[in-house]
This record gives structure tokens, C-alpha cells and sequence, in this order.
């Protein structure tokens, strides 16, 4: 298969950037998206151009680190797929195709594709913990979880924190990421102490990050790779009223 | 070399406990007067660093990830171990020791092993209570399944992603340390050399991936949380990212490497599917628990799998282990696969692959059952492949996985250098040649959690805190030569990518000095890898500057140490005159093809000391005795 790629580029944060054309050869439908760039890196180098930069590690969708816009969708089409497990197969022979870096206010871009996501590692500081000291554990058992709640708090601590969401929302906003961290403990017994003041401090990190407000789009329902469910984002909201009623 | 393994005297129930009673502490108001300089994010570096914070101490934390929670222990798929005996199947603290002795081929210290199996039900409870949320059964408690090279079901998971899971745990409590002041992370930050003023670990110098800007750390101890070195194989199961560079630069300041050709080559990968590939996938071994392994009875056969009889399939696991069946160890396992191949018997392109069937377990638990244990593996394998598990067995093959071989520990996970600890893949404990299934994140988080938080305060309330600061002549030289480096593998502006060297190097190990290995395979590596490394150095070509984000620079530093490690490893695997766990040597083995040990020769550990660019490494042994396990060839039959 041949694809034509139009490719963000961006030397820096204060840079500006543009697309530039490639050609893509080649390629077999069994190659996942980030090898097709990897064939396209090796003959850029070939040309004397430096390489696209884009960030990747564990290339089975389980990181969180690959981060592309292709065809205008946050990791690409294929539904509940990131896209170092996107495949050319769902491409077509001579497609043109548009690759950027997620778009966000509270994610600047470093360079090309590369984008600074340290804003979520802020949100989860400001809350998204249960606290309890190493050795002060009481046995696993003591502490019965019924099977639903369990389940329902796995669906929700599934997130991979990539920020597909945020890319994908108008508002550029992190509301799916901040509630499914909410829900993940809110629904476990271990994580009530804490709720009310996890909640409030966590969605007041998120405002000051620069982060939108959810207008109820839930194109980042639709994007997420883990196909985390927007029905955390209304228990949050739930959350978030009652704590913020019980503190005044 | 000093190697003393400071293993304590008295029963082996007792060692532990009395070592720690015996330990020097650090009193709590003067913890924060140490600094600790954290390389590593993954389940050792990540609940260390939180756990060390906890206490009092300043802890400095880098990773090369964007951030903290994407360290490749995210990964790990099947689950954890830990001796509970909640199922009521004979499970002990004993059994677990005595599992991970015999799975690890008697090659590791019995006493590290027993401490292992003692402090893993506590990981299980402090993972709960950060709310991992881990497989539960109705009535409310925690779920189990099976592993590999056990006959009892004592590993929690939760669903297909327990390190991912657990990892978020650790992640968080760090988290909480960071807001509570007493833990720094620099994520986009790669340690590039180890600083040792007077003979103690005192610093690092590292490199911000994204200004270029090289700077040193000082502290009061260092603690390598790196993970493992399967890349040296190029294609291999860890992220992409993963690398050999910190404990080979401590190496080449003095710390003693052992072991490094125990190498684990894991039976359940998805199999190559072309030349371009750039990493393997794994499908969890939790997976043998309900699938079954086949190949064709009959060499050449290409029928479809549905087409096959079951009379004229070779349930070869079943048949040649009989005991243990699809839930053999891992090495046994890759083994069996790649001699069934090699009698092309093979299915899938180019032969290299064996079935692993889920009919079987469908019928008799129904879809829904398959689905909710592992669901998202199936999917993983389909959107891969593009076959449908539930209807077309999976195809599988071996790919390197994980590495037992690490820098050389006592008991108290310190290196040779004072000052400098170990934890996690990096180094080299628990697992002797061979690591059983769900016991890496027990052993990380062991480490992390429960030992080293308790053994670095006797180094610090001995050491007292250093007067060392980071603009010593010992960080300006080693900064300088970083820079140098940096500098170098710019300029050489030849014409090949670091890609297509690390490719070549990893094809000639896999081919030389994977699977298995023969005394003149592994002359052939050591005759050819200088030659690679040379060539590397004369015609490699990285574009770009130093002073930005350059991944191919990143990868071309890598690289470049693998180029130099690749060739211990070779060195390790030619002086083992014998097979054991995953060292294989053609030379070594039974009438039927079992690797044959040769404990009267190599029942040590073998620790390897630099001596400098233009002299050989030497080789240390430390004995290893079996007071608890005796030494026994290992039958899965
Ligand atoms: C696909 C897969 C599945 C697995 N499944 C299981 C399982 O089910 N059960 C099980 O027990 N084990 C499993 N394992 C093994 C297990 O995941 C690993 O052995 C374990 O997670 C390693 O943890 P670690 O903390 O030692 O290192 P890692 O998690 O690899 O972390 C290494 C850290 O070091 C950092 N680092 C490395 N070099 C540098 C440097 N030079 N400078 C700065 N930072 C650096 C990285 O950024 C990272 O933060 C699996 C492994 C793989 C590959
Ligand atoms: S590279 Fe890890 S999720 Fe894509």
C-alpha cells in the first residue's frame, strides 16, 4: 500500500508549525500505524531529514503514551483502539492521511507530535490517591467488596490516562480522565474517607490547569481507547454537588 | 571484588525478621536531611520512592517516560503472586519458596527467596487498600487464578491489566508524596552516568530529553529501579523504550553484574509477521490456564486448524508434561514450541508458531465465562492479527520477555558500590535462571515496598548525610564525558540509522544466543559484535542537534551501550558450561532434550567486574548452597 501523509510539524514550544507532505511506501497492511512512521522516519533520515517525533513505548495500547490525531480523530477511526494498535489494514491503498499532535490548551506542544501532558500528573497530585502509608494495611480479605463494585470501579481505573479526551473535546476539556479517577475510588470502600475533599481539590487542579468546561459533546467518550463511559462524568458531577453543598 | 552476600545468620523463618530488628535506623526528624536519588518509576522504583517518602526522606525520582505512570511495568498483563492460601490449596510461605527455588533452577539465594515468599501477602494488602481494584469473587473477596510452574492458585489479578493496576497504586501514593513535598519526579529525564566519590554511589548525571541540558544530582544514595534488557534482542515483549544504559553505566563505574545470559524467552508472544516489525506482542500466560497448546501430528501439514482431527493433533505440553501439563514453566514451554517447529510442525507464516486453543474451554464454561477473564486480550490478539480467537485458535510463539540477569545485590539489595541498591528487573535476586509467571511485580513490589525502605536506613545512619555537592570534580568529569558522548554520536554522520544496528544486533543474539545456545554460536556473537559496535561508531547517522527533543539521539545512546553489553552476555553464556532455566546449551542436555545442570561446576552466581576499555571483565563467583530446596533436577512430568 502507498498513502500520501500530511505531518504536523513543529520544532518547539515557541515555534510555529505546519504540515508537511510525505510519502509513505510500501506498506503492508499487517504494519501497525506507528511502524508505517517508523518506515517513513528511516527514509527521511535517508533524505537528510530529521525524523517526525512522536511519543510511543509499550506499542500495545496499554501506556498511554502514543498521542496522534489522524484524520481529524484522536487515535485515529477504529473504535477503542490507540494508535500504536492501529493497523493499515483499515486504511485504503493510496489514502492520504492527516497525522497532528493532540490540540489542547493545557497539553503544549514540545515538538512535531510530541505534546507536555504534565498537567494530568498535577490533577491526580491534588487528590487522586487514597491515603495510606506503606505497612499500614490491614489483611486483603478483612475488607469484603461487593463483586459489582469491584467491576465497576475496574471499568473506571481502566483509563490510561493517553488524553484522547481532551484532544477530542471542543473544550478541551479533562473531564472524562478527572471522573473516571473519581469513580475508580469512589467506588471501592477504601476510597470513602476521602471522597468529598478528592472531588473538590481535584476538579479545582483541573480548572487551574487550563482545562475546559464539558458542554455534554462527549466526542471523548467516543475516542477513548478504553472506552471509559461518560456516565462517570454525571456521577462526578453528583460528586462534585453534594461535596460542595456538605462544605459550606 | 568483595562479593559477601551479608545473608543473616539463624533458621531461614527467622533471618529476616531478625535482620530487621538488627538494622540501624534513621531517627525520623533527621530523614529529611538525606537525599535519595530514584532512577525509575516502574513497580520497584514507583513504590520505593513513595514508601521512602512516606518516611521522611527527600527523594528525587526520574524516569524517561513523559510521566511516572507509563513505566513499562504498565504492561504486565496476568497478575501478582503471593503465598495467601485464601483457596484453601495447600499454599504456604513455604511452598511459594520452595516453587521459585526449584522454577528458578537453583540458581538463586535461598535466603532473598524465602523473604520474597514471606513479604508477598503483605503486597496484596497494601495494594487493596490504595484501592487497586482486583478480581473479586461474589461473596466480596479476592479472586485467584493459576500460573506457570505451580500446582496451586495463588495469583491475583485484575482482569488482563494487573500491572497496569497495581502500577496506578504506586503511581498515586507517589502522588501523594510529591503534593506533600517530600517527592520530586523529572519525568523526560534519562540518567546517563553513575557518580562515585571514594568509592560510594554519590550522584547521577543525567540528560533532560527535552532541552538536551545535562546536569548532576547529588545525594546520599542511589537506587537503580531501571528494569530489564530484553531489547538487546531488538524484537522482544517491553516497550520500546526499555534499556541496559543505567546498570551498564554503574557497571562500568564498578558495580559487579551477574547472571546476565539468564535470559527468559516466554512461550505465549504472537508470532513475527514481517521483516518491519518493532516489538512482539505478549498474550499473558494467564492464558494457559484454560488454553490448550497444539501443533499437527503430522510434519508439513497445512490444513486449516478446524480441518484437523483431533486424533491427528500433537497436544504436545499435555503429552510430554503430564503433570503440569499447559501450565509448565515458561522455559520448558518455549523450548517444547521451538523443537516442535524445527520438526516442521509449525503453523502460521514461515511455520514458527504452535496453537493455542480455547475450544474446549468455551464448551465447557460457555463464551461468556472466556470473555470476562480475557476479554481484552482477544480483542488485543484481533486487532493484531485480524483473526477471531474465540472461532480460530490463537497462534503463538517464544519471544525474549524478561531478564533474571541483573548488577549483583546482597541482602540488602546494595550493589557493590556502597551507596548504590538495586531493585526490581535491574537487578539480579530472585529468580535464579528462570522466573516464574506473576512473580516479577511480587519481587518489584518487595523490593519497593517492604525491603529496601528498611535496609537503606542502616547504609544512611552509618554513611550520615554527605557533604558531597554536585559541582565536585567527580560530577564535572562525569558530565563532561556524557557530553562528550552526546557530542560523538552526532558527529559521526555515516549513513546508517541506529535502527537498522540495534536490528542487526538483535537478530544475531536472537539467532546466536537465544533460545539456545552453543559454544561456537556464542564465538560467532563474540567475534561479531565488536565488529557491529565498530561499525557503529564509524558509520551511524543521527541528524539533529543535541540541544532539543532527539529521539534518535535517545535511541543511539542505548544502542550504543547495548553494543558493548551484548558481548558479557555472550561472555556469561559461553562460560556456563552448562543448561539451566533459560540458558540453554546445546552442548548440556539430556537423551530426551532436558537442559542437564552441572551443579558440581556452576552452582554459583556469576558476577562480572569491568576493568577498564582495554582489558577482559573478570568473572566472581558466589556459591550458591540449598539447605531448604535440595538440589534436584527439575521434572515437570
Ligand atoms: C508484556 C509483559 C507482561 C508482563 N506480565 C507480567 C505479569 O503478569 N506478572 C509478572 O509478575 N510480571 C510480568 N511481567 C514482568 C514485569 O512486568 C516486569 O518485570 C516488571 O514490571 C519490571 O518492573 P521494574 O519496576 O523493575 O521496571 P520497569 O517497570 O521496566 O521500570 C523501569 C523504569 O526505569 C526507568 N528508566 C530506565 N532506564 C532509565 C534511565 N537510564 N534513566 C531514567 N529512567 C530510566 C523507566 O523510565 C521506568 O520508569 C511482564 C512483562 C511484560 C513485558
Ligand atoms: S504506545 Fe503505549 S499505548 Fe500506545
Amino acid at each position: 500500500m502507498d498513502f500520501t501523509l500530511h505531518v504536523w510539524r513543529q520544532a518547539g514550544p515557541d515555534q510555529p508549525g505546519h504540515m508537511e507532505l510525505y510519502q509513505a511506501r510500501d506498506i503492508s497492511p499487517d504494519m501497525s500505524f506507528l511502524e508505517m512512521l517508523d518506515l517513513v522516519n528511516e527514509d527521511l533520515e535517508k533524505q537528510g531529514i530529521e525524523p517526525i517525533a512522536f511519543d510511543h513505548d509499550c506499542r500495545e495500547g496499554i501506556c498511554g503514551m502514543c498521542s496522534l490525531v489522524i484524520n481529524g480523530v484522536a487515535h485515529g477511526q477504529q473504535p477503542a483502539t490507540t494508535t500504536c494498535q492501529l493497523h493499515m489494514r483499515h486504511f485504503r491503498d493510496k489514502d492520504s492521511i492527516y497525522i497532528e499532535p493532540w490540540r489542547a490548551a493545557a497539553f503544549p506542544v514540545v515538538k512535531d507530535l510530541v505534546v507536555d501532558r504534565s498537567a494530568f500528573d498535577r490533577v491526580i497530585e491534588a487528590g487522586g490517591f487514597i491515603s495510606v502509608n506503606t505497612g499500614s494495611a490491614q489483611d486483603g480479605n478483612c475488607l469484603p467488596v461487593p463483586k459489582d463494585a469491584a467491576d465497576t470501579a475496574m471499568d473506571a481505573a481502566a483509563c490510561i490516562g493517553c488524553g484522547a479526551c481532551v484532544a477530542a473535546c471542543p473544550n478541551g476539556s479533562s473531564m472524562l480522565f478527572v471522573a473516571a479517577k473519581v469513580a475508580h475510588l469512589a467506588h471501592l470502600p477504601q476510597g470513602q474517607p476521602e471522597k468529598r475533599r478528592r472531588v473538590l481539590a481535584m476538579v479545582e487542579q483541573m480548572d487551574r490547569e487550563g482545562f475546559g468546561h464539558c458542554t455534554n459533546h462527549y466526542e471523548c467518550e467516543a475516542v477513548c481507547p478504553k472506552e471509559i463511559s461518560r456516565q462517570f462524568i454525571a456521577e462526578m458531577n453528583r460528586e462534585y454537588l453534594k461535596a460542595g453543598l456538605q462544605a459550606h | 571484588m568483595q562479593l559477601d552476600a551479608r545473608i543473616p545468620a539463624g533458621p531461614i523463618e527467622a533471618k529476616w525478621d531478625r535482620h530487621k530488628a538488627e538494622l540501624k535506623l534513621v531517627n525520623p526528624a533527621n530523614k529529611r536531611k538525606y537525599t535519595i536519588l530514584m532512577v525509575g518509576t516502574g513497580l520497584a522504583g514507583g513504590s520505593a520512592a513513595a514508601s521512602l517518602a512516606e518516611l521522611g526522606y527527600n527523594v528525587e525520582v526520574f524516569c524517561f517516560q513523559d510521566s511516572a505512570r507509563r513505566a513499562h511495568s504498565i504492561a504486565a498483563q496476568g497478575g501478582i503472586n503471593a503465598a495467601k492460601n485464601y483457596q484453601n490449596d495447600g499454599d504456604s510461605v513455604r511452598r511459594l519458596f520452595h516453587d521459585t527455588v526449584k522454577g528458578g533452577d537453583f540458581r538463586a539465594r535461598e535466603a532473598n527467596v524465602y523473604r520474597l515468599a514471606q513479604v508477598s501477602a503483605s503486597i496484596i494488602d497494601q495494594c487493596v487498600a490504595q484501592g487497586v481494584p482486583f478480581a473479586r469473587e461474589y461473596g466480596g473477596l479476592l479472586s485467584n487464578r493459576s500460573f506457570g510452574g505451580a500446582q496451586v492458585s495463588r495469583t491475583f489479578y485484575a482482569r488482563g491489566q494487573t500491572g497496569q493496576q497495581l502500577l496506578l497504586g504506586c503511581y498515586q501514593a507517589l502522588a501523594r508524596q510529591v503534593a506533600a513535598g517530600r517527592a520530586r519526579v523529572h519525568p523526560r529525564t534519562e540518567m546517563l552516568d553513575l557518580v562515585v566519590v571514594d568509592g560510594r554511589a554519590r550522584g547521577i548525571v543525567t540528560r533532560d530529553l527535552v532541552s538536551g541540558a545535562i546536569r548532576s544530582w547529588a545525594g546520599d544514595a542511589v537506587v537503580l529501579a531501571t528494569g530489564g534488557y530484553s531489547n538487546v534482542f531488538f524484537l522482544s515483549t517491553n516497550a520500546k523504550g526499555c534499556n541496559v544504559t543505567a546498570i551498564w553505566r554503574a557497571y562500568k563505574r564498578g558495580a559487579g553484574l551477574a547472571n546476565p545470559c539468564f535470559t527468559q524467552i516466554h512461550p505465549t508472544s504472537i508470532p513475527q509477521a514481517g521483516d518491519y516489525q518493532s516489538k512482539l506482542t505478549l498474550m499473558s500466560e494467564s492464558l494457559r490456564n484454560d488454553g490448550r497448546v497444539w501443533v499437527p501430528a503430522r510434519p508439513g501439514d497445512t490444513r486449516k486448524p478446524a480441518d484437523i482431527p483431533e486424533g491427528e493433533r500433537d497436544y504436545f505440553l499435555e503429552r510430554m508434561y503430564p503433570a503440569y501439563g499447559n501450565l509448565c514453566p515458561r522455559d520448558i514451554a518455549s523450548r517444547a514450541a521451538k523443537r516442535v517447529c524445527d520438526e516442521d510442525r509449525g503453523v502460521g507464516p514461515g511455520g514458527r508458531g504452535v496453537y493455542l486453543d480455547f475450544r474446549d474451554a468455551i464448551q465447557r464454561l460457555g463464551r461468556a465465562v472466556i470473555e470476562e477473564r480475557y476479554g481484552n486480550l482477544f480483542q488485543m490478539y484481533e486487532r493484531i492479527t485480524g483473526e477471531e480467537p474465540y472461532a480460530t485458535p490463537m497462534r503463538i510463539y517464544p519471544a525474549p520477555h524478561y531478564t533474571m540477569g541483573g548488577l549483583w545485590v546482597d541482602y540488602n539489595l546494595m550493589s557493590t558500590i556502597p551507596g548504590l541498591y538495586v531493585i526490581g528487573e535491574a537487578n539480579f535476586s530472585d529468580h535464579g535462571a528462570n522466573r516464574l509467571g506473576a512473580s516479577a511485580l511480587m519481587q518489584g513490589l518487595a523490593d519497593g515496598y517492604f525491603i529496601l525502605p528498611y535496609t537503606i536506613g542502616d547504609y544512611l545512619a552509618g554513611a550520615g548525610p554527605s557533604r558531597i555537592p554536585a559541582d565536585h570534580a567527580a560530577f564535572q568529569g562525569a558530565q563532561a564525558e556524557v557530553a562528550g558522548r552526546q557530542r560523538r554520536l552526532l558527529a559521526i554522520n555515516g549513513r546508517r540509522s541506529v535502527d537498522s544496528f540495534h536490528i542487526e544486533l538483535g537478530k544475531l543474539m536472537w539467532n546466536k544466543c537465544g533460545m539456545t545456545r552453543s559454544a561456537a554460536s556464542l564465538k560467532e556473537c563474540l567475534e561479531r559484535i565488536p565488529q557491529l559496535r565498530a561499525q557503529f561508531w564509524e558509520d551511524l547517522r543521527v541528524l539533529g542537534t543535541g540541544d532539543t527533543l532527539n529521539q534518535s539521539l535517545e535511541k543511539a545512546g542505548r544502542v550504543a551501550d547495548f553494543l558493548e553489553f551484548a558481548e558479557l552476555l555472550a561472555l556469561d553464556a559461553l562460560q556456563r558450561e552448562e543448561s539451566c532455566g533459560g540458558h540453554f546449551r546445546e552442548e548440556h542436555q539430556t537423551p530426551e532434550g532436558e537442559a542437564r545442570r552441572d551443579d558440581q561446576n556452576h552452582c554459583h552466581v556469576s558476577v562480572w567486574e569491568h576493568q577498564g576499555p582495554d582489558r577482559p571483565p573478570q568473572m566472581h563467583e558466589e556459591p550458591l548452597q540449598f539447605e531448604h530446596v535440595p538440589l534436584a533436577t527439575r521434572s515437570y512430568k
